[in-house]
């Protein structure tokens, strides 16, 4: 087993080094000049040419890969090239108001989809399980964008419950951050919840048609231990899987919801650096979202490597 | 003496309505077994199962009345039913591989219930698991818990199945098929041990299965079924030896084994199939060791063998599916590649394979007509009409009407299915077909039609058969010469009269002997005579 987890760690390695050289490729691709960006519409060929030596922009590319590469696994995201600070101290700040969006989220929608997915497979065919399906399909059809601005008009324009900028700034108590972030953040539960609710709902459910199920049942256990006792820990490894998924769509795909609630996160400033041609930022920014992504679903695969009791005890 | 359990007018209705069990009255009397009996479909299950108030796949009780010791299952709320099952009255399933929890520790499962409905504490639980676990005679009981039911055998987890159902001390036990997927050799121990263990603590059973033999061994009365009713009910002696009705005689005259005549000395022609020092691997498992054999045109040569004894695998390597790692396999005098993929279409024609199970090997989005028609197209490019004309003379050889030709598999019963089956290995125009358990899945009535016909077409196109097969009831009647196989090897080989004669080979015997007979007094005769030579 100890070798089957080494083996997914460290594909999970070699997966982020081919991320790193297609993120460092597809910003090659990005029309534009950085050094025409900079100096703007009146610049002489000659500066332009100056700016480019002095950002090692006239390296061959592949060179500019491995030193960008070499400096990121080291921890240097390398300098803005607009604002001409430290990539690092522009990005963590962001990359944590991102994550604790994500956080606010998960511990929301996770819990909540997983006991309704529960309910739903414990009442198959029920009246709960189909009203709850027929929510759930509704919420995975509506778009995030619409989504954040239905609730921005009823929650409110409509009632004035909540801001509908989720403003936040260093220093700011917990209360006012928790009023602040609600909306976004249930927004994101909203979009997320229905996905796992349904996929713990056919784990479960493709679990409780097996013979052991009717076993337990046979034993005269009572349904709640039934599902918890014996159904659930054969059902992990999925939910688990739909759940480390989702909690990376929280981190990686916010930026629609950031955009829209004007949230000072990760998505956001990427958006921006894009729009200003500030590669490395661009670069740094893509690079913690394949991360990000690549490490949970791995931890998912892990959980259910370690869940496995075939592999866990071995004949 | 009261009963444990009765029932009244029992009827069980399937969700589309239809009643699997219509009218059943059964009566249990303390520390007796009742035999239920009848071919798959006769409701033997569901009866077991009604009788713990339980419908399986949405099936509900819709009439009639269940009382254990006194008190009514259908009158109480679920609570009422929730506290009888598993406290008085237990199920043990045809395969504890799939009735176990994978996730949880054998132990844990066992003593769950006595100690979920509060008949004991951990410590009494714990004692009365181990003295179970040493009564069914399992290995290292006071370790044995501690193992996931990955990490033993299906005997051993089959056996622990039959703790787990003992864990509260049951008034009834219901034995559904407990011994069907296990190897006869394996059976017989675990039949001695569910007798003795029912004896012992004097604990009533019903006994469910469709093979005579074996509940000739265990039960004090039988009740035959069919088709959701019963058909006939007795004491075990009356209804072996005396059957009543017609479709008992014809149960107890199949599982004698005087429907299908002996092997006459044919003629036979030349040798078709010589495979010789055979050996293959899986991974680097050795499978098949060394293996020799022969078999003529016109010919019948059985494989038999315990499950893991090699003979599908040998099947599988004369096929081409699974490549052999040293040896020859010739066929008709020119040497067949060890692969499928590099023998030329007219070899992969002239061996066919039918397949043990016919619901998997059929196409279900196809009809019959082109399952049928599918060789006859890919061997022979027919199309069109010669092609409908090909498969309506099939039709008629396997003993299907014509219309089954637009019939999808699934509207077709298991019987019908292995026509089928056997239909598309003969649109090839094989010289050799490899069965492979083709009657292992079948009802014991349906399986005798298809041999027959298997039969019927080697006399008339002088096919030669592979039989691969544990059931040495059929080898006897089928087969010309047997080859016994252990772990991967041959034991020996030979004309089946001399193979089934003594003086018999250790290992060949204790197959011969452990295959179930009618007799009510086999199992002693066996079992002692066992003692006998272990002695």
């Amino acid at each position: 087993m100890i070798q089957l987890i080494l083996k997914r760690v460290a594909l999970g390695i070699l997966t982020l080094l081919l991320v790193s050289a297609l993120i460092f490729a597809g910003t090659q691709l990005l029309p534009g000049d950085v050094a025409s960006a900079i100096l703007g519409q009146n610049a002489t060929p000659e500066s332009l040419a100056a700016l480019r030596q002095d950002l090692g922009l006239d390296l061959p590319a592949w060179q500019r890969y491995f030193s960008w590469l070499h400096g990121f696994v080291t921890g240097d995201l390398g300098m803005s090239l607009a604002n001409r600070q430290p990539v690092a101290d522009l990005l963590w700040p962001r990359f944590g108001n991102t994550m604790a969006l994500a956080a606010y989220a998960a511990i929301v929608s996770v819990p909540i989809a997983v006991l309704l997915g529960l309910a739903a497979a414990v009442r198959r065919g029920g009246v709960f399980d189909r009203g709850i399906n027929i929510v759930a399909l509704a919420f995975v059809s509506l778009p995030e964008y619409f989504l954040g601005l239905l609730l921005i008009l009823f929650l409110s324009v409509q009632f004035n419950l909540l801001p509908s900028l989720a403003d936040t700034y260093s220093g700011m108590s917990f209360g006012d951050w928790l009023r602040a972030t609600t909306l976004p953040a249930l927004t994101l539960v909203l979009v997320t919840v229905a996905q796992m609710m349904r996929m713990t709902r056919t784990a479960v459910l493709s679990v409780m048609d097996q013979a052991y199920v009717e076993t337990a049942f046979l034993k005269g256990l009572r349904t709640k231990r039934v599902v918890l006792r014996h159904a659930l820990p054969n059902a992990a490894a999925p939910i688990v899987n739909v759940v480390a998924f989702n909690i990376a769509y929280l981190i990686t795909g916010v930026v629609l919801v950031e955009a829209i609630f004007n949230y000072n996160g990760l998505g956001r400033f990427m958006v921006d650096a894009v729009a200003k041609r500030d590669l490395p930022l661009v670069q740094a920014a893509a690079m913690v979202f394949g991360a990000a992504y690549v490490i949970l679903n791995s931890i998912a695969d892990i959980a259910a490597i370690a869940l496995n009791p075939r592999l866990r005890h071995p004949r | 003496m009261s009963n444990v359990l009765t029932i009244r007018g029992l009827k069980v209705a399937a969700p589309n309505g239809n009643l699997l069990v219509d009218g059943i009255d059964l009566d249990l009397a303390p520390g007796e077994v009742l035999g239920l009996i009848g071919e798959s479909g006769a409701g033997k299950s569901t009866i077991g199962l009604a009788a713990m108030g339980y419908g399986r796949g949405g099936c509900r009780i819709v009439g009639g009345t269940i009382e254990i010791g006194g008190t009514s299952l259908m009158e109480g709320n679920r609570a009422t039913r929730e506290k009888m099952r598993g406290a008085r009255i237990a199920y043990v399933a045809q395969s504890a591989a799939a009735a176990f929890n994978p996730a949880i520790r054998i132990g844990e499962q066992i003593v769950e219930g006595a100690l979920y409905h509060g008949k004991m504490n951990r410590q009494e639980a714990e004692a009365w698991k181990l003295e179970l676990l040493k009564t069914l005679q399992l290995p290292n009981p006071e370790t044995f818990g501690e193992r996931y039911p990955h990490q033993v055998s299906g005997g051993q987890l089959q056996r622990a199945m039959v703790a787990m159902a003992m864990s509260c001390r049951p008034d009834i036990i219901v034995l559904d098929e407990p011994t069907t997927a296990l190897d006869v050799t394996t059976q017989i121990e675990v039949l001695a041990l569910l007798r003795s263990l029912i004896q012992r603590y004097n604990t009533s059973a019903l006994y469910i299965t469709h093979d005579l033999a074996v509940v000739a061994q265990i039960a004090n009365r039988i009740m035959v079924l069919r088709h959701g009713k019963m058909v006939e009910e007795g004491t075990a002696e009356q209804v072996l030896e005396t059957p009543r009705q017609d479709y008992t005689r014809m149960l107890v005259a199949e599982r004698q084994g005087n429907l299908v005549g002996e092997t006459a000395n044919r003629q036979l022609g030349d040798v078709l199939l010589d495979v010789s020092g055979v050996h293959a691997y899986y991974g680097k498992t050795p499978v098949l060791d060394d293996i020799s054999c022969n078999l003529r045109r016109g010919e019948t040569l059985a494989v038999v063998g315990e499950s893991g004894s090699g003979k599908s695998t040998l099947a599988r390597a004369i096929a081409g599916l699974l490549p052999t790692s040293a040896g020859m396999i010739s066929f008709d005098g020119r040497r067949l590649d060890r692969s499928y993929k590099s023998r030329s279409r007219e070899e992969l024609r002239r061996i066919q394979l039918v397949y043990q199970l016919p619901d998997v090997a059929l196409n279900p989005r196809q009809t019959v007509g082109e399952i049928i028609g599918r060789p006859m197209k890919f061997y022979f490019g027919m199309h069109d009409v010669p092609k409908q004309k090909e498969v309506s003379r099939l039709l008629d050889l396997i003993g299907l009407p014509q219309d089954f030709a637009s019939r999808l598999p699934g509207a077709l019963s298991g019987g019908q299915k292995q026509r089928v089956c056997i239909a598309r290995a003969l649109a090839a125009k094989p010289d050799l077909i490899i069965c492979d358990e083709v009657t292992s899945a079948l009802d014991p009535l349906v399986a005798e039609d298809i041999l027959k016909l298997l039969k019927s077409l080697q006399q008339e196109l002088g096919l030669s058969y592979l039989f691969i097969t544990h059931d040495l009831g059929v080898v006897r009647r089928l087969a010309d010469r047997t080859l016994v196989m252990q772990r991967g090897k041959i034991v020996e080989q030979g004309p089946t009269a001399e193979i089934f004669q003594p003086p018999f080979h250790p290992y060949t015997e204790e197959l011969v002997t452990s295959v179930p007979e009618l007799r009510r007094d086999w199992l002693d005769t066996v079992l002692a005579k066992r003692q006998q030579a272990t002695a």
